[in-house]
């Protein structure tokens, strides 16, 4: 039981490792300011969260687990906060997304 | 395994920095150091496991919070050139 529950957490703190690693690819690669938030995303939700649940595993039921519950929480509610924040504020700032077709209406910066 | 998941949240945030360094605007560099903060809960909580003593999960808690708060603030600063409301004569909505 407590080998399942090692390589359960492992394959989950693995996961979680390797989605960081390749958001953080994309952080670094990606072209534009609106196409690095993908990967900026990618850690918070699936780096963070596969590793804190990683951790919970290997915890148990304790309080440690639901300090990281908590922190999961958390990350979850404010990482999109800050995304759509950010976005907003480009956009407010006159940076253009690199779109092939323009948007129509509702799209461009507002209130300019 | 708790070495190489923070050897590896250690490279990303490497990455990060990089990316804070690089960036051409400023909402790059806000939007790596905000993932930077996120990696640094993650490294605060795997370092607590791998020396046996997770005890440190009250600071990644707060820095959860105070990473979310700082964000919003310097994006509200970096548009606004204060962070009351917005300035006179420009009708703009919220960040």
């Amino acid at each position: 039981m407590a080998l399942v529950l090692d390589l359960v957490s492992w394959i989950c703190i693995l996961v979680g490792s390797a989605a960081a690693l390749i958001g953080g690819l994309g952080l670094l690669r990606l072209p534009d300011v609106f196409a690095r938030m993908h990967g900026a995303g990618m850690i918070d939700t699936l780096g963070l969260g596969a590793v804190l649940v990683g951790l919970m595993v290997q915890a148990g039921l304790t309080l440690i687990t639901v300090k990281l519950f908590l922190i999961v929480l958390f990350v979850l509610y404010t990482s999109p906060v800050v995304t759509h924040a950010l976005a907003r504020a480009c956009l407010n700032a006159g940076i253009e997304p690199r779109a092939r077709h323009k948007p129509t209406n509702g799209g461009g910066p507002s209130k300019r | 395994m708790f070495g190489a998941a923070s050897i590896a949240v250690l490279v990303v945030m490497g990455m990060a920095l990089a990316r804070a360094l690089l960036g051409p605007t400023v909402f790059d560099r806000i939007l790596a150091v905000n993932s930077f903060g996120t990696l640094t809960v993650a490294l605060i909580a795997v370092l607590g496991f791998l020396t046996g003593r997770p005890d440190f999960l009250d600071l990644a808690l707060v820095y959860a919070l105070i990473n979310f708060i700082g964000t919003i603030a310097v994006a509200k600063y970096v548009v606004f050139a204060h962070l009351g409301g917005p300035l006179e004569g420009e009708e703009w909505e919220d960040v």
